[in-house]
This record gives structure tokens, C-alpha cells and sequence, in this order.
């Protein structure tokens, strides 16, 4: 059996594979196995290696958990929010640039910039925009309260606030890669298509829908399930906008609590850690599931 | 529905930095298709055929000059609204849409009063794939249909809105020569069968002539000739179309006409009274040459290529512009393969004559 699963013609191929085999097993699938364990291991002391017994304690500690249940809410507000407008504005932002001639390039450029922006100078223009300080009430408040509103504390004011600051942010940060992925796919599409619509009397409302939209559609699926999969990740744009004590600004994602859970102040619970990150895994694996049932029906692949 | 083209010009703008001047597709042309005719607008590649057929289609806008659908100018009309129809080379189906959608298609975008019922919709559709014979592929993907089959499908898109003006762009250049036989008569049946005005481009003028009411030959954007295709083969205006029509193409001498005699080399091979003595090109047809003993054209024997109904003598001469010299001769003539020399008479209807300067047709 084991000589005819590496017969000779396939030894070839599983040299080849065994480099990448190696560290996925190391690094990916061993973890995940061993965090899986820890999930049902009641109190697993990673120092001295004891845990008190195995069940779903954990679950059923981390789901009646506030911080956990604000942090879940939390995450799904911004896949919710950030994952449909970005995509959104990406597509109207490449559709603009696609259908103009002059300062193409130019404007791809600069739309492109926040991609190569080094994540510090991002929150330092954040800072400058929404925090309010001793000395100054940031660019937003100034603008504000120059059209007669009330001015509002983003960074540690009320919850509605913080979390636009959070989806203003994400959207930002996410646009320039998913403008630069639906730029080339709109050129990707030949204009012969165009034309047949044109000759066929196609207003252009209907071409985009019935024509644009479904021949791009592969690579828009590609940006909304990599959109969900990195907004449910999100942690570190949260902890560069809001600073570390995430539970106490009510601004804990997911991940967050992970984090905390094994090096927070309050941490060192690797077990409450591991059964959190579980149930992130599952929410992901669904979430992504239900998106490729839908991409059956509505995405075309020529 | 005729079309007319009045003094059309399209002229690109000049790209890069090496290339000065505009590029002049089409150059000052006027002509008229007439209602319910296939023409076929023939010419080389690059020639001005495909910017031609979108001037037409309203995809491009003319430099200067009028297009006129019966007494209606359209030259501002965008493509949308001039109500025809346009076969691409490559047929530009909807790759994402089955041949019933993508039927469908031109007449979901008719809108107020021509606005059709699912019904009658759904009737034009299997009308239009009953007329190019498509109706058991109509549920399946472009990808899955061979090229024939994808132009049909291409055509009955085009055919479904009844256009008042049906363009073809190549349409049998992807089809293997065999389909391309049976297709093209099939576009004369459609098209004959529906009387739409039809516009066929082709570098191919075999497939023009055989199918066409009327063809048009053009070259560097410039008209050359326009006629049925008989007469055009019959009388070229112009070495180029003379050239560019017949297969195997015509055989050009050099000779010079002197005291009313036709002389290519030393053989005085032709009467030709009526015309000055002068330089020509000497074109004679391959079917324009009688195997004779004492003829008065001698070439030296190259070979013979047996075509089954007809031969074709391969021979050389000094005066020939091409290397060898190519005759057709019914097969019941003996022909000497080992001989040195072959001697032909000449048809004078199949000779035609053009000025060396001008390279135009000097009749006599």
C-alpha cells in the first residue's frame, strides 16, 4: 500500500510538494490541531503543561463573556459595513478611471499611494484628523463645527463615533488594493463586448449590469471574500486608532480578545484564547462557505 | 433600406513620434448600396474594410462627409440608435449568457412603444435560431459551440431586431474552408430570404464574388471599382483590381503597343488598333490562353499541374513581371511536359491592357 502511494512517478511530485508540505504542517496545520485540543481543555497552563479536565467549559465561558459577545458585535459591524462599501467604492472609483483618457496613470498613482504608506504616518493623519488633544480638536471637529455642529470626541467619545472612525479607516486602508485589482480586470474586458451592446441599442445602465458586472465578476468575488476574511481579522488597525486597552473603549475585535486573552493584562488564559480563535475559524469557514454557494449562481467564469 | 455614403473621410490622428500625419482610413468615398442588396467590400487587409463597416455601424464618426439610411441622415446618430445590425469577426458573444439570452438580448433594450411582450419576444428568438438552424443549441454557453455554430448564433443576434442594415465583419475567416463554403451560402440564403440591405467585408474575393449582388473594391481607403462581380473581373479599371480579383491570379507582362500591334518581348502577340504607341502592363487571364503550335506567345515550358477538370501550364517569359506564367487549359488538350518551349495564342477579351504610368485600363 505505502509503496504504491509513492510509486515512482509520483515520488517526483511529492519531493516538489514536500518543502511547502513541511512548513504548512509545522507552522499551519499543527497549531491549528493543537489550539483545536487546547479549545476543550479546561485551564491548559502552557508552563506547566496541566489542565484540569477536558468539556466545552470554554465555550460556554467565553459566549457568556460581555467583553467576548462586544468584541463579536463589534467585528461583525465592520465585515458588515466595511466589506460591501469598499468594494462598492472601488468598483465606482476604477469605473471613473477606466472611462477617462487624461491623468489616467496619474490618478491610478495616487489612488494607489495609501497602499505603500507606512501604516504610522496613516494613524499620525488620523490622529490629525479625528483626536482631540489639548491644543487642538482635530480636522474633522474643526470642519464641524465651521457648518455649526456640535463637535465629537472620535477616539474616546461616544460608541457611534468610534466606530466610524474604525470603518472610515478600514475602508481607506483596503480601497487602494481592491481599485487596483478591479482596474485591470475592467481593462481585462474586451471592448468588442461593448460594442455588440452598443450595436444592440444598450443603455449604458443596463450594459454595466448585464455585461460589465458579470464579466468582472470572478475578480469581484475574489476582493469580497478576501474582504471578509481580512475585516474579520482586523486588530491591528483597532489597536493604532484606539491603543491597547481595547475592552475598556469598547472597541475589541475578535482577534482582540484573543490577544488578550493570552498577553493582556488580564491574560494568560490559553485555553479561553484557543476557543475564541476556534469559533472566529468556524465563523470564517461559514461566512466563506454560504459566499461560494452564492458565487455558483452569480459569478461567471469564462 | 439603401445606404448612402457621400464623400466619407476618416482620418486617425497620428500616434507616436515617429510616425508623422494622419493615417487616412478612408478616403472621399461615395457610393450607394442598394435596398435589399448584399454588397461585398473587398479589398487587402489594412485597406480601410473594418473602418469602413463601423463608419457605417456608427462606432466611429466620420472625419468629414454623409451617411444616409433611405433619405435619413445619420451620420450624428450614435450606434444605439441607427437600428442595425453587426456581425464581429471573433462574433462578440456574451460569453456568460446562453444563445437564447444572448438572442434575446437586443430586444430586452427596446424600450417605449417598441417595447415587445414576453410572448412576442420570446417568438422573434426562436424565429431568428429557426432561421439560421440553431434551434437545439438554444440553452447552451458560446464556449460550448463550434465556430460555425457560434456565427450562426452571431447572425440570428444581429437578425433578431429585423435591422434596416445588416454588416458582416469577416464573418467566415474563423471557419475552417470547408464550413466556409456551406456558411457563406447560408448568408446568402438568410439574407435573401429576410431581403435585409447587407454589407460583407472580406479580404477573401472568392467569397465576395460568389455571394455578392454588388462588390466594392477598395485599397488605401481609396474606391477602386465598384460593380457586379462579372463585370468587375471582366473589366478591371485598374491593375489593382485586376490584380487583386481571379484565382490563380492574372499574369502581368511588360510590352509596349506600337503601330497598332501588342508586343510583349519580341512577339507581336495582339492587334490592338485604336491605341498609341506606348509602354503597358500586359495583363492576360489564366483562361485567357490557347495552346497553339504556331501561336504568337512563346514561353519556355516550366511544368504542368494537373487540377483534375482543367491543367495548368507553368511556364517562363522575359517579359513576365511574376516569375512563372500561369495558364489554364481544359484537360483534353495534349500538352508536351518535355518540350522546350510552349506557344500560345492569345483570347483578346482576356487581355487587358493598363498605361505604365497610370496603371489605368486602356481599352481597345
Amino acid at each position: 500500500m505505502f509503496k504504491k502511494f509513492f510509486k515512482n512517478s509520483n515520488l517526483k511530485s511529492w519531493l516538489y510538494l514536500l518543502p511547502a508540505i513541511i512548513f504548512l504542517g509545522i507552522f499551519m496545520v499543527y497549531p491549528l490541531i493543537d489550539v483545536f485540543v487546547y479549545s476543550f481543555e479546561e485551564g491548559y497552563n502552557s508552563a506547566s503543561q496541566t489542565y484540569f479536565g477536558t468539556g466545552t467549559y470554554n465555550y460556554s465561558y467565553i459566549l457568556h463573556d460581555p467583553y467576548f459577545l462586544q468584541a463579536v458585535k463589534n467585528t461583525f459591524i465592520l465585515v458588515i459595513i466595511t466589506v460591501p462599501l469598499s468594494t462598492g467604492i472601488a468598483l465606482l472609483i476604477s469605473l471613473g478611471l477606466t472611462s477617462i483618457q487624461r491623468f489616467r496613470s496619474l490618478l491610478q498613482t495616487i489612488y494607489f499611494l495609501p497602499y505603500v504608506t507606512n501604516t504610522l504616518a496613516v494613524g499620525l493623519v488620523f490622529m490629525i484628523l479625528f483626536k482631540k488633544t489639548a491644543y487642538s480638536d482635530g480636522l474633522i471637529n474643526m470642519l464641524l463645527s465651521l457648518f455649526g455642529g456640535d463637535t465629537v470626541d472620535f477616539i474616546e467619545g461616544p460608541y457611534w463615533a468610534k466606530m466610524f472612525v474604525l470603518c472610515f479607516y478600514t475602508v481607506w486602508v483596503v480601497l487602494p488594493f481592491k481599485i487596483l485589482i478591479l482596474t485591470s480586470a475592467l481593462s481585462s474586458v474586451n471592448p468588442v463586448y461593448y460594442n455588440a451592446a452598443r450595436v444592440d441599442g444598450t443603455s449604458k445602465f443596463r450594459t454595466f449590469i448585464r455585461i460589465t458586472l458579470p464579466m468582472i465578476s470572478p475578480m469581484i468575488f475574489y476582493l469580497i471574500i478576501t474582504g471578509f476574511i481580512g475585516a474579520f481579522k482586523a486588530y491591528s488597525d483597532v489597536v493604532a486608532l484606539f491603543g491597547t486597552d481595547l475592552n475598556a473603549a469598547e472597541m475589541n475585535t475578535i482577534v482582540g480578545y484573543v490577544y488578550d486573552m493570552l498577553y493582556g493584562d488580564s491574560g494568560g488564559y490559553p485555553s479561553y484564547a484557543s476557543a475564541a480563535a476556534i469559533l472566529l475559524f468556524a465563523i470564517v469557514l461559514t461566512i466563506t462557505c454560504i459566499n461560494l454557494l452564492v458565487s455558483k449562481k452569480n459569478v461567471h467564469y469564462s | 433600406m439603401k445606404v448612402v455614403l457621400q464623400n466619407l473621410t476618416k482620418k486617425f490622428p497620428a500616434r507616436g513620434k515617429k510616425n508623422h500625419g494622419d493615417v487616412i482610413a478612408v478616403n472621399n468615398f461615395t457610393f450607394e448600396i442598394p435596398d435589399g442588396k448584399l454588397v461585398g467590400l473587398l479589398g487587402p487587409s489594412g485597406c480601410g474594410k473594418s473602418t469602413m463597416l463601423n463608419l457605417i455601424s456608427g462606432l466611429l464618426k466620420p472625419t468629414s462627409g454623409k451617411i444616409l439610411f433611405g433619405d435619413d441622415d445619420v451620420t450624428e446618430l450614435p450606434a444605439e440608435h441607427r437600428g442595425i445590425g453587426l456581425v464581429f469577426q471573433n462574433y462578440a458573444l456574451y460569453p456568460h449568457l446562453t444563445v437564447r439570452q444572448n438572442i434575446l438580448f437586443p430586444l430586452q433594450n427596446l424600450k417605449g412603444k417598441d417595447k415587445l411582450s414576453k410572448e412576442a419576444m420570446e417568438k422573434k428568438v426562436v424565429d431568428a435560431a429557426k432561421l439560421v438552424q440553431i434551434e437545439e443549441l438554444m440553452d447552451r454557453k458560446p464556449g460550448e459551440l463550434s465556430g460555425g455554430q457560434q456565427q450562426r448564433v452571431a447572425i440570428a443576434r444581429a437578425l433578431v431586431k429585423m435591422p434596416k442594415v445588416l454588416l458582416l465583419d469577416e464573418p467566415l475567416s474563423n471557419l475552417d474552408a470547408r464550413l466556409r463554403l456551406q456558411t457563406r451560402e447560408e448568408i446568402r440564403r438568410i439574407q435573401k430570404e429576410t431581403g435585409i440591405t447587407t454589407v460583407f467585408v472580406t479580404h477573401d474575393q472568392e467569397e465576395a464574388m460568389s455571394i455578392s449582388d454588388q462588390i466594392v473594391l477598395m485599397k488605401d481607403g481609396v474606391l477602386q471599382q465598384l460593380g457586379r462581380s462579372q463585370e468587375v473581373y471582366d473589366n478591371p479599371a485598374n491593375l489593382f483590381v485586376a490584380k487583386f480579383l481571379g484565382t490563380p491570379p492574372i499574369n502581368i507582362f511588360s510590352g509596349n503597343v506600337s503601330d497598332g500591334k501588342l508586343y510583349i518581348g519580341k512577339d507581336a502577340v495582339l492587334n490592338t488598333s485604336g491605341v498609341p504607341n506606348m509602354e503597358v502592363y500586359v495583363g492576360i487571364r489564366p483562361e485567357g490562353f490557347l495552346l497553339s503550335e504556331n501561336g504568337s506567345l512563346c514561353c519556355a515550358m516550366g511544368g504542368v499541374e494537373v487540377m483534375g477538370r482543367d491543367i495548368s501550364i507553368v511556364s517562363m517569359n522575359e517579359a513576365s513581371l511574376n516569375f512563372s506564367i500561369r495558364s489554364i487549359i481544359s484537360s483534353d488538350s495534349k500538352v508536351d511536359e518535355n518540350a522546350a518551349f510552349v506557344h500560345f495564342d492569345l483570347k483578346p477579351n482576356k487581355v487587358l491592357l493598363f498605361d505604365k504610368k497610370t496603371e489605368k485600363r486602356i481599352t481597345f
